[in-house]
């Protein structure tokens, strides 16, 4: 009862989050960068920008129409698709049916009926394994943990079982049709429970596949490719980005590629990578960097799928820059940093002029009243750009 | 039941002759089979490890059970997981999986979707009395309770999980007892009796098909045999006892008896069909032992749908080292690779 009620209050604190943001952005030194989601300008914020990448350029040629959404209503759209495109496709999990403690279901049950959205008993690891049951048999099931820190109950069901479903089986059975969402990484208050980020420990399960988007045009086409990937597919939402990013989002059913990086902007002397939330820290390190280190060019790169990741681009990237700093939130020792660093060694030694920076999360648990000191932010990710360059 | 138990004891003894890695027999709960009889063809059947049973009456033939022990290039698992791990698409057996527990939320989630579907059919879900110790069992039968799954949960109560005997495994009266605390209907059943198996497997059927709700059978029974081939039983519990059990309340000799009080059966037809058995048990070993190991393909095929880039890397490495150091990676006892394999492309 206590878990639960203390993730429905970090639900109805959402609000009062974002005035906590606003607070802190006053608060910032005059570098002159406008820190935060708000000011990104890799967000899209007006219609024709939505298509500007080749991924969707093709689209706006057969319909064009936008529509103005927050993360968490791009969710919403790609799940309304994903059910009216597929007769058998189910969404579930706690308190999904009134909408969701973010929003992320909510009229779903309106549209299609509570056979096909509905609440579970409170049971990560009972929702993760009904979920490979619905996928065992054929259909797609769209399964929701209320916070990516209460999926380790599910562990056992998604790396003993959905993970190895195919390849036990020698391919007579599959979970294909099986995704697994879940709002992750830190919030400004989220504590130990409400702020984790996850996915290096299932980085480690060969027959997944995990993903993460950074904006709400990133969440529709990720999402509806990772519920029609067959394959099971975890699919962390940046819980801070749910109301934050807002972009004009194509109206139309289209779907981004997996296992695929995209650079968000090209560079000569230092490859950046990082993915979900992390990403606009980055951004504001590259601007901060290269308004203090003139000529200096960063290439940024959004990871978007951590498994499996896509190694050629990011090794070209450091190919051409002998440069590389990778951030993520989670804890630094075997975070998916670690994992980067030395695929990267491997494959570009001789290219490298500097060691591999790696920001991250401390190796502590998430904390409360530390956050600020806790996160890779900016000013971090500035000093690994500034100490590679520096080399 | 008597082509189940000849089969295991000659599955068991080439166990102990080093022919096969591993075995786990049905002994004391062939009555078990009793389930079977009560489902339809298209029910789906998600089982825990001593169930092959189903797979008998569903007409698994002999060399599909020795292919899959033998880990050879027939195996429909591909030589990947341990012997007895059965999976079958076509007779809707769900691959068996060795963590305990883990199939009863799954067969809560397949019974909803063959209701969603429309389907005129049920998921059966077997597990020990052990087993239902996980959490996996309470997340189960919650779900399948509160979602109207129909699914028929089937507990094998036969007393022992490995060493530990059920009165360390729980303080309650046995399983059954739990189904009226989550609001599934319960029975429990004598396990040693084929005709009480399989009415009130019946019954559980028709009740979770037409009413769609989940149904719970406890089947008491008793273990015979050894945990499995790793396993001495003598080591924690009593020879003597086990003697007693399998003479006097053995299900084989149960349902032979009502045969021959029927005349349908006799000592000469016994003889002869086991005759039979063992000699198709032994072909189908004598073929089994001739085939190679699956392709080393699959080492690789099937982790996901379609090679990965980094999986197709590994490979490579791996195809570098066999020819690199032959004398360390004897291939000759492995099929050739095969162009036909589903996943292998890409």
């Amino acid at each position: 009862m206590l878990r639960n009620s203390s993730r429905r209050l970090t639900a109805s604190l959402q609000h009062q989050q974002r005035r906590l943001y606003a607070a802190s952005a006053a608060a910032q030194p005059n570098d002159g960068i406008q820190q935060g989601v708000a000011y990104s300008k890799l967000l899209k914020r007006a219609p024709e920008e939505a298509f500007r990448t080749p991924e969707l350029a093709r689209m706006s040629a057969i319909n064009s129409e936008t529509k103005k959404m927050n993360l968490f209503q791009a969710v919403n759209d790609a799940m309304s698709i994903a059910m009216t495109t597929d007769d058998t496709a189910v969404v579930f999990g706690e308190d999904v049916s009134f909408g969701g403690v973010f929003r992320a279901t909510s009229g779903l049950v309106e549209k299609f009926g509570r056979d096909r959205v509905f609440n579970t008993p409170l049971t990560e690891q009972g929702i993760a394994g009904f979920a490979i049951g619905m996928a065992s048999v054929g259909h797609t099931a769209v399964a929701e943990i209320q916070f990516a820190d209460y999926i380790f109950p599910a562990f056992d069901q998604i790396v003993n079982e959905a993970a190895k479903f195919r390849y036990r089986s020698g391919n007579q059975f599959n979970v294909g049709g099986l995704t697994i969402r879940s709002p992750c990484s830190a919030v400004g208050h989220g504590g130990h429970y409400h702020s984790q980020s996850p996915e290096a420990f299932f980085a480690h399960c060969p027959g997944l596949k995990i993903v993460t988007p950074r904006s709400p045009i990133q969440a529709k086409g990720l999402l509806l490719a990772s519920i029609r990937d067959r394959n099971p597919v975890i699919f962390f939402e940046p819980k801070c980005l749910y109301r934050a990013a807002v972009e004009e989002v194509p109206v139309e059913d289209y779907e981004l590629p997996l296992g695929k990086a995209e650079i968000l902007k090209r560079g000569t002397d230092v490859t950046v990578v990082g993915y979900g939330s992390q990403i606009y820290a980055l951004e504001n390190a590259i601007q901060l960097a290269e308004k203090k280190m003139p000529g200096l060019s960063c290439e940024l790169i959004d990871l978007r799928t951590i498994l499996p990741w896509d190694v050629e681009t990011v090794v070209e990237s450091v190919n051409k820059t002998g440069r590389l700093v990778v951030a993520h939130e989670a804890p630094k020792s075997s975070g998916v940093g670690a994992e980067i660093a030395s695929t990267v060694m491997e494959n570009c030694f001789l290219r490298l002029e500097a060691p591999v920076e790696r920001v991250c999360g401390w190796d502590t648990p998430f904390p409360l009243v530390f956050e600020k000191f806790y996160m890779p932010s900016m000013i971090r990710c500035y000093d690994a750009i500034k100490n590679v360059v520096n080399y | 039941m008597a082509q189940l138990n000849t089969m295991d004891g000659i599955l068991y003894e080439a166990q102990r002759q080093g022919r096969i890695s591993f075995y786990m027999t049905h002994y004391g709960e062939e009555a078990t089979i009793g389930t079977a009889a009560a489902l339809n063809a298209e029910d789906m059947i998600f089982g825990q490890y001593r169930e092959a049973f189903m797979l008998v009456y569903r007409g698994f033939t002999m060399d599909e059970f020795v292919n899959q022990c033998f880990s050879n290039e027939l195996d429909y698992g591909k030589g990947r997981q341990m012997p007895i791990h059965y999976g079958t698409k076509k007779l809707n057996f769900q691959t068996i999986s060795s963590p305990l527990g883990t199939q009863i939320p799954q067969a809560a989630g397949a019974a909803y979707a063959l209701k969603l579907a429309g389907k005129d059919a049920c998921s059966i879900c077997f597990f020990g009395e052990g087993a239902a110790s996980e959490g996996d069992f309470h997340a189960g039968l919650n779900m399948a309770a509160t979602l109207n799954s129909p699914t028929i949960f089937f507990c094998r109560n036969n007393g022992f999980a490995i060493s530990t005997p059920s009165s360390e495994q729980y303080k309650g009266d046995g399983i059954a007892s739990r189904g009226v605390g989550y609001g599934i209907d319960t029975i429990r059943v004598d396990g040693n009796d084929v005709w009480a198996v399989y009415n009130a497997t019946k019954a559980a059927r028709e009740i979770a098909v037409k009413e769609q709700r989940p149904i719970l059978i406890e089947s008491m029974t008793y273990r015979i045999g050894h945990h499995s081939t790793s396993d001495d039983s003598t080591k924690y519990r009593d020879r003597k006892e086990v003697e007693e059990r399998a003479q006097f309340d053995n299900p084989i000799t149960r349902l032979r008896r009502y045969l021959e009080q029927k005349q349908w059966w006799d000592q000469e037809k016994d003889d002869s069909w086991r005759k039979q058995i063992k000699q198709s048990v032994l072909q189908s070993f004598a073929n089994a032992e001739k085939k190679k190991k699956p392709s080393l393909d699959h080492l690789f095929t099937d982790v996901y749908d379609e090679l990965t880039p980094q999986l197709q890397r590994q490979k490579q490495e791996l195809d570098r080292l066999i020819k690199d150091y032959p004398e360390y990676y004897p291939t000759d006892e492995f099929a050739s690779s095969s162009s036909t394999s589903s996943s292998s492309s890409s």
